[in-house]
């Protein structure tokens, strides 16, 4: 059974965004952490640094989770998402993202990443959402800034744009 | 802030914890999901010497049917209970109170015996639990025992969980036919922490009902009447004799008022879902 001591450095390799990285980080050290400082993807924000906001909400293994309530040597082996891969090419956003535009879903953008990354799982899952639970669901998220009407409706917008994309393509 | 220093290790099979624990006990924090403990470690209110992952114990990740019960064990995630095809019809109670257990982001990692463990007054699985008489499965090097919700909370953010124990399971008994069940809590915003909540159980002669949020853990009372003025005289007395506490989030008195109305719409809702 592994041990990692405290006073030293660990390999840590996982899958991130499609591509396999890795990289040393004490047993202490969060995943926030070693996204940011270690590998230098910066997309994924730290606001509370305990599960309350959800700034730094990536898709683990699937599923949309806080990476600072996960320590970095807990993701080995894992397959992770972050908003750096969202856009599918540099220069062009994803559907969501365009909606978040046109919506002016973001002001100052702190919260945005976070709820990039839930949103983008949660419309995999409910491609035709009611606006109550889109707002349950927004609930996991906190944004200082915009009132969150726009982002509500930057949703059920790119909900809406996904099915028809879909059908045009069936 | 960061966490202090710690070991990792992670258990690859039960006997592996249960050496760990036997031998590091009081120095060890059981990580399962990280939903409670992550937030502890790095505001250091916790400050273990070794974190134990029991995540990758084979075996752990199972809902099974047990005779009269529902074994859900210690690495089952909130959010694959509440996804389980069987949990409706298997235990209604569980399942309405899983929707309000945090955020959708945080039980897609929170575990269901992670939630027993940490026992926090205002959680619903722990009062949940009690409300169902339900009983925990605690395994060590020493060998397994079961401990019954009513014992198993002793405080705020106690438990009778000795140092080298391990939740292996949580053991939730069946729907009985002929009762009705229901689940209310009163909260600011959805998915934080209730200030009170509700759990009821009715069937033909009366009800019990299991409050949390209000004392320093979970608390059920019997044979409540379903006459309406008997029940409203009943509930008086059980908000009257409740140990309430005043916090930031709402005083004593606004508590013992919420137990009152809850607890009514509760047992009311209860009684209809047996009809
Ligand atoms: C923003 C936010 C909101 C939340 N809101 C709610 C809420 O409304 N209601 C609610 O009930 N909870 C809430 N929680 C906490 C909930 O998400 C946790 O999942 C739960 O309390 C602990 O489960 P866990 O698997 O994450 O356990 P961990 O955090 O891994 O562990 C919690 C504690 O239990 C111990 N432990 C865990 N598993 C075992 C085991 N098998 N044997 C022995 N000890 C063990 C650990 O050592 C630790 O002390 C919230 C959390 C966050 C971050
Ligand atoms: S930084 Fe992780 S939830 Fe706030
Ligand atoms: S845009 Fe500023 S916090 Fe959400």
């Amino acid at each position: 059974m592994p041990r990692l001591s405290a006073d030293a450095r660990h390999r840590v390799a996982f899958v991130l965004n499609g591509r396999a990285v890795e990289g040393q980080a004490e047993p202490r050290m969060l995943l926030t952490d070693f996204l940011r400082h270690v590998l230098g993807m910066t997309g994924t924000h730290v606001g509370c640094e305990h599960g309350v906001c959800g700034a730094c909400t990536v898709e683990i293994d699937g599923v949309p989770a806080r990476a600072c309530l996960m320590l970095a040597v807990q993701a080995d082996g894992a397959i992770l998402r972050t908003v750096e891969g969202l856009a599918p090419e540099p220069g062009r956003l994803s559907l969501l993202q365009q909606a978040f535009r046109r919506h002016h879903a973001l002001q100052c953008g702190f919260c945005t990443p976070g709820i990039l990354m839930s949103l983008d799982n949660y419309l995999r899952d409910n491609p035709d959402p009611r606006e109550d639970d889109v707002r349950i669901f927004l609930t996991g998220h906190l944004c200082r800034c915009t009132g969150y009407v726009p982002i509500v409706a930057a949703a059920l917008d790119a909900a809406a744009r996904l099915r028809e994309m879909k059908e045009t393509q069936t | 802030m960061k966490p202090a220093r710690f070991d990792y290790v992670r258990a690859e099979s039960l006997a592996e914890a249960h050496d760990v624990l036997a031998a590091e006990g009081g120095e060890v924090s059981v990580l399962a999901g990280g939903q409670s403990l992550l937030p502890l470690l790095s505001t250091r209110l916790a400050r273990p010497r070794v974190v134990l992952d029991i995540m990758r114990i084979r075996g752990l990740d199972v809902i099974s049917h047990e005779s009269q019960a529902i074994r859900i064990g210690a690495t089952v995630r909130q959010a694959k209970l509440a996804a389980w095809p069987d949990l409706a019809g298997g235990q209604p109670l569980l399942a309405a109170a899983l929707p309000f257990i945090g955020h959708a982001q945080t039980r897609t990692r929170g575990t269901v015996c992670g939630s027993i463990a940490h026992a926090d007054p205002s959680a619903e699985i722990p009062l949940v639990m009690l409300a169902l008489e339900g009983a925990i499965l605690l395994s060590s090097a020493r060998g397994q025992r079961r401990v019954c919700a009513a014992e198993f909370f002793t405080g705020l953010m106690s438990t009778a969980r000795e140092e080298d124990e391990l939740i292996e399971a949580a053991i939730v008994p069946r729907r009985q036919p002929g009762h009705g069940y229901a689940f209310r809590e009163f909260a600011r915003r959805h998915g934080d922490f209730a200030i009170v909540a509700c759990a009821a159980i009715a069937d033909e002669r009366g009800a019990r009902l299991a409050i949390g949020g209000v004392a320093d853990r979970p608390v059920a009372f019997d044979g409540l009447p379903l006459d309406e003025a008997a029940l409203d005289e009943a509930l008086d007395r059980i908000a009257g004799a409740l140990d309430a506490r005043d916090d930031l989030h709402a005083s004593a008195d606004y508590r013992r008022h919420l137990v009152r109305r809850l607890g009514r719409a509760t047992i009311a809702e209860a009684r209809q879902c047996r009809a």
